[in-house]
């Protein structure tokens, strides 16, 4: 029983990183139905940036939450700019092209992204500052640990939190609005580059609170670390049914545990088969995704 | 003298972003380039956007274990001078572009009806091209060849998932497996059972076919994405399959020692070999094109055609949807067994790490960058994105940096492609025309 | 079901969710006859067309057809190229062209189900396919000819105007040699010049032994050119019989005009 809850919160942890990046690419999926590629670089970029940032200010001798707050609030702005600035040059002079060519755009991009980083910086791992303290009162658990308590807990809250902004703010509207029609939306006076931008910058905000939990909680990071987090993601939000907010949590969800369990009792060496395997299932009963709206084409 | 657009309404800035106010932006890109005091400013602002974007990562190097910075400021200014002239450029470029004064299309439309006006050119051009790929071995060195069949093979990739994602419509994400499945057959059948060359050749271009019928019946009722994405994971899990099982597989470590293909017993030198195998791949996309040209301009091309047009359509016509999906994905695959068995008897060692998603990606960047649909375009495609990072290597670390800004740029400033497809004109006799009209 | 009958429809419902689109409807369409399909803006007539090509499944009813020389058939359930294949070609409200392709293959496309040439085929570029590529290049350029694009053969699809992109959907359909041709709105953007066009076409395409049903608001149009109308409104079919009867029904004239005309 207790190695079960091990794998349920340790599944749990990972299925929260996945959603946070899969609530990036199912809202630029729901706008502008691309997927966004180096929606991953973004993570890592994030990750990357919160390591300097840590590492340059516990040189100044901060420690403990200020400086997992700050590193995190660089990350976080770092990583929106990017995602900003990446929409800006990539995809929106792409916005009338064919379906195709943002998607090779964004290939492109990744691979430019990954390589900047690993020019800049090393193509080493680097080890990565455990930035979440242990907490005292949760000595004597075994079963859930302290950074997977917080990750699971920061991830339930940006969410939270995303859900009130779609939800009630006026921007928020303008999103649901140009993702339900553009064109409509465009011609009603939404300010649709406006709302565009914003997407990205939410998504990669969400992404760069990704990186940094999960960072410290691995304990390391190299340049690569986007790839295979974006494609998990992006597995996640269309098992959920892309374009849906409580569809790509549940995804991320439902991928962390099927990775964690087969992993705990079957075998780790097809975590990623087991991964992959539930998605192809899953589309093939499901096309549309768990919680996504199957859309007819009217004729 | 390009036309004015001085009398075009303006129409609302909101609409900028849909092409309805075409006109309207053009005007005020015309308006805006002389002010290049503004120009200035702007550059001057993205450079410091720049510089303020990539200063962590560029200007702080840390190392955790040893705790120490190392700061890098001189970097910055180059930063900052590089987005600056890069900005001017790009913002000029895209005036060109959005102006209608690119020179690109008009060339591509010269040079087709400069071959299309006497067939003697077309064929004068197919001999200097064919007595050129003839010659080549001859007049590069092994090293030059080497990498040729490299460009080659990828031309042959391209094309076949040309027929997929050009033709028919089908995002394949997963095109890699079909290539792993083929690299595996001949590895395996020359491992096991000493099968040569040629007798793996079909043989892996059917079993990754029958692999491309086995994937595609159940998933071809997916729309868009959607198969695009469960085609990835297709790709991934038989990449992992192969890695994790070792019995079968030889996992990561591959397989090593396979033959190349047989040399008539004439006991070829390395180089000799190369040579050998280079004619093969000419044979090959030889052939590939022809085929591949036959079948775009037959029923089974329209009905691909059509099917990626309008699938509702396309099956009001009579067309069934799914075997002409089937027969796309399974005549694609053919294509990529036949790379793999290729790549096998080139490298003579195969493992998983050959067979990662990148390389589905970089085949489709091949298919797109060169333009959909396109043969002559899917070349070229092949010909940039694979000698390219080859040539770069003067660059050296900085060659992945320049192909994914390449992948960029090209897409930002020909999103159609580089060749965009043409179709087959049929002739008929002029006084048929004529003579029934209403 | 009688010989003079080629489509006999029985019952036919559809639900979309809880919204009924077609309740009981009972419908035919005789050898040779033209009968047009009309009502009000969400009536359910598209949904009718969808029902017959099989693009949606009806929840309830029957639709049978008798291609000439041939038994009664039942087509519920089959799939929307089978039905063609049987010998229903339709047209789309919203013109649904093939635009990349020419004008020229877009009429050859709907000739794929009367061709056989496979891969291999294609491929070898064998004698027999040759020929028959070249008899359905021919028989789409008659095709052509007959609505009048034949010298327009080589442009764009999606370059036609628009009236002449509805009388290539024409074209298409025609190629796939239907004994039953759905029109969807003909004539509908059209000017009365275009119009009048298409009044001809229509019955010259009845001439040559090809029944009719279609879908149309012009009601000049609907008028002189139909044997029999049935009229649908929320999905009941309320009216039907010939041009003169249908119009003096006074549900009709309230299903069109509203309620408070009645008086």
């Amino acid at each position: 029983m207790e190695y079960f809850l091990e794998l349920f919160f340790g599944g749990l942890t990972r299925g929260s990183i996945y959603a946070l990046l899969a609530l990036g690419y199912t809202m630029v999926y729901g706008i502008i139905q691309l997927i966004n590629f180096a929606h991953g670089e973004i993570y890592m970029i994030g990750a990357f940036t919160a390591l300097i940032a840590a590492s340059a200010l516990s040189m100044l001798g901060l420690d403990g939450w200020s400086l997992l707050a700050i590193a995190g609030l660089a990350a976080v702005i770092y990583s929106a700019a990017y995602g900003f600035t990446l929409e800006k040059i990539a995809y929106k002079p792409l916005r009338k092209a064919p379906r195709l060519s943002p998607l090779i755009s964004a290939i492109g991009m990744s691979i430019f992204l990954q390589n900047y980083v690993l020019l800049a910086q090393t193509s080493d791992f680097l080890s990565f500052p455990a930035l979440i303290d242990e907490f005292p009162f949760m000595e004597d658990v075994t079963i859930i640990r302290s950074s997977e308590l917080v990750i699971i807990s920061v991830t339930a809250l940006s969410t939270a939190l995303l859900t009130i902004f779609i939800k009630f703010t006026g921007i928020g509207k303008a999103m649901r609005a140009v993702a339900q029609d553009r064109i409509m939306a465009m011609l009603l006076g939404v300010k649709v580059d406006r709302v565009i931008s914003v997407t990205f910058i939410i998504g990669s905000a969400l992404a760069a609170v990704g990186g940094v939990l999960i960072s410290s909680h691995v304990g390391q990071i190299n340049f690569y670390i986007g790839f295979i987090a974006g494609i998990k993601a992006f597995t996640a939000a269309v098992l959920g049914g892309i374009g849906s907010l409580p569809g790509a949590v549940l995804g991320g969800l439902v991928l962390g545990w099927t990775e964690s369990f087969a992993t705990g009792y079957v075998s780790s060496d097809y975590e990623d088969v087991f991964a992959f395997g539930l998605l192809v299932f899953i589309l093939i009963c499901k096309p549309s995704g768990i919680l996504g709206r199957s859309s007819a084409e009217k004729v | 003298m390009p036309i004015k657009h001085e009398n075009a309404p303006s129409i609302g800035k909101t609409a900028s972003c849909d092409g309805y106010s075409l006109p309207a932006s053009r005007r005020n890109l015309r308006d805006r380039l002389p002010k290049t005091g503004f120009n200035t400013l702007k550059s001057l602002g993205i450079a410091l956007w720049f510089m303020f974007l990539t200063f962590p990562i560029m200007v702080i190097k840390v190392s955790p274990l040893e705790k120490t910075i190392e700061w890098r400021w001189s970097r910055l200014v180059y930063v900052g001078a590089g987005a600056f002239s890069l900005s001017m450029l790009w913002r000029f470029l895209i005036y060109r572009m959005e102006a209608g004064t690119s020179f690109k299309k008009p060339l591509q439309e010269r040079l087709s009806l400069f071959f299309q006006r006497k067939k003697s050119r077309k064929a004068t051009a197919l001999a200097a091209a064919f007595i050129f790929a003839a010659l080549f071995p001859f007049i590069f060195s092994t090293y030059q060849t080497s990498i040729m069949i490299s460009a080659l093979m990828y031309v042959m990739l391209g094309l076949g998932l040309n027929i997929v994602v050009g033709l028919a419509g089908l995002l394949d994400l997963g095109y890699v497996a079909f290539y792993a499945a083929g690299a595996y057959c001949y590895a395996l059948l020359n491992h096991h059972f000493g099968v040569g060359f040629w007798t793996a050749l079909p043989l892996a271009g059917a079993i990754a076919a029958v692999m491309g019928i086995f994937l595609g019946f159940p998933v071809l009722r997916l729309r868009g994405d959607y198969l695009a994405i469960v085609t990835l994971g297709f790709g991934e899990i038989i990449r992992l399959v192969l890695e994790n099982w070792n019995e079968f597989s030889f996992g990561p470590s591959g397989i090593a020692g396979i033959d190349r293909p047989w040399d008539f017993g004439l006991g070829f030198t390395l180089r000799g070999h190369t040579i050998y195998l280079f004619y093969i791949v000419c044979l090959l996309v030889l052939l590939t094109m022809v085929v591949v040209s036959r079948l775009r301009n037959s029923r089974i091309g329209r009905a691909w055609i059509a099917l990626r047009e309008d699938e509702i359509a396309c099956e009001a016509m009579g067309i069934d949807k799914t075997r002409t999906k089937l027969t796309a994905f399974a005549l694609g695959a053919t294509w990529a067994g036949f790379g793999g068995c290729l790549l096998a008897a080139k490298t003579t060692f195969i493992n998983p790490a050959s067979f990662t998603f990148m390389e589905s990606a970089i085949i489709l960047s091949i298919v797109v960058l060169g333009g959909m649909g396109s043969i002559s375009g899917v070349i070229l495609g092949a010909f940039i994105l694979i000698l390219m990072p080859e040539y770069l290597r003067a660059f050296s670390e900085y060659r992945m940096l320049a192909f994914g800004a390449a992948m960029v740029i090209i897409m930002v400033f020909r999103p159609q492609g580089l060749i965009s497809a043409t179709r087959k004109r049929y002739e008929f006799p002029e006084e048929k025309r004529e003579g029934e009209k209403p | 079901m009688d010989g003079d009958q080629v489509l006999q429809v029985r019952g036919l419902t559809m639900d979309f969710g809880g919204l009924r689109a077609l309740a009981e409807v009972d419908l035919d369409v005789g050898r040779n006859e033209i009968v047009a399909l009309i009502g009000p803006n969400g009536a359910g007539k598209t949904t009718f067309f969808n029902c017959i090509t099989s693009v949606h499944d009806p929840d309830r009813g029957d639709m049978i057809i008798q291609p000439p020389g041939k038994a009664p058939q039942r087509i519920n359930g089959l799939k929307p190229n089978a039905v063609t294949e049987l010998g229903i070609a339709r047209t789309f409200q919203n013109i649904r062209l093939f635009k990349d392709m020419t004008v020229l293959e877009n009429v050859m496309v709907g000739r794929h189900c009367r061709t056989r040439a496979g891969i291999a085929g294609a491929i070898f570029s064998t004698k027999q396919a040759r020929a028959e590529e070249r008899a359905c290049m021919d028989f789409a350029f008659s095709m052509l000819a007959k609505v009048g694009l034949g010298n327009r053969a080589d442009e764009k699809a999606s370059e036609l105007p628009y009236g002449a992109q509805r009388r290539l959907e024409i074209a298409r359909a025609l190629a796939t040699e239907p004994f039953l041709l759905l029109l969807d709105e003909p004539a509908a953007g059209m000017n009365p010049s275009e119009t009048d066009e298409m009044d001809r076409l229509v019955s010259r395409i009845r001439e040559e032994g090809v029944s009719i049903l279609l879908i149309e608001h012009d009601m000049k149009l609907v008028m002189s050119i139909s044997d029999r109308i049935y009229v649908l409104d929320y999905g009941n079919l309320i009216a039907s019989g010939t041009p003169q009867e249908v119009a003096g029904n006074s549900r009709v004239i309230k299903a069109y005009l509203g309620e408070s005309f009645d008086a």
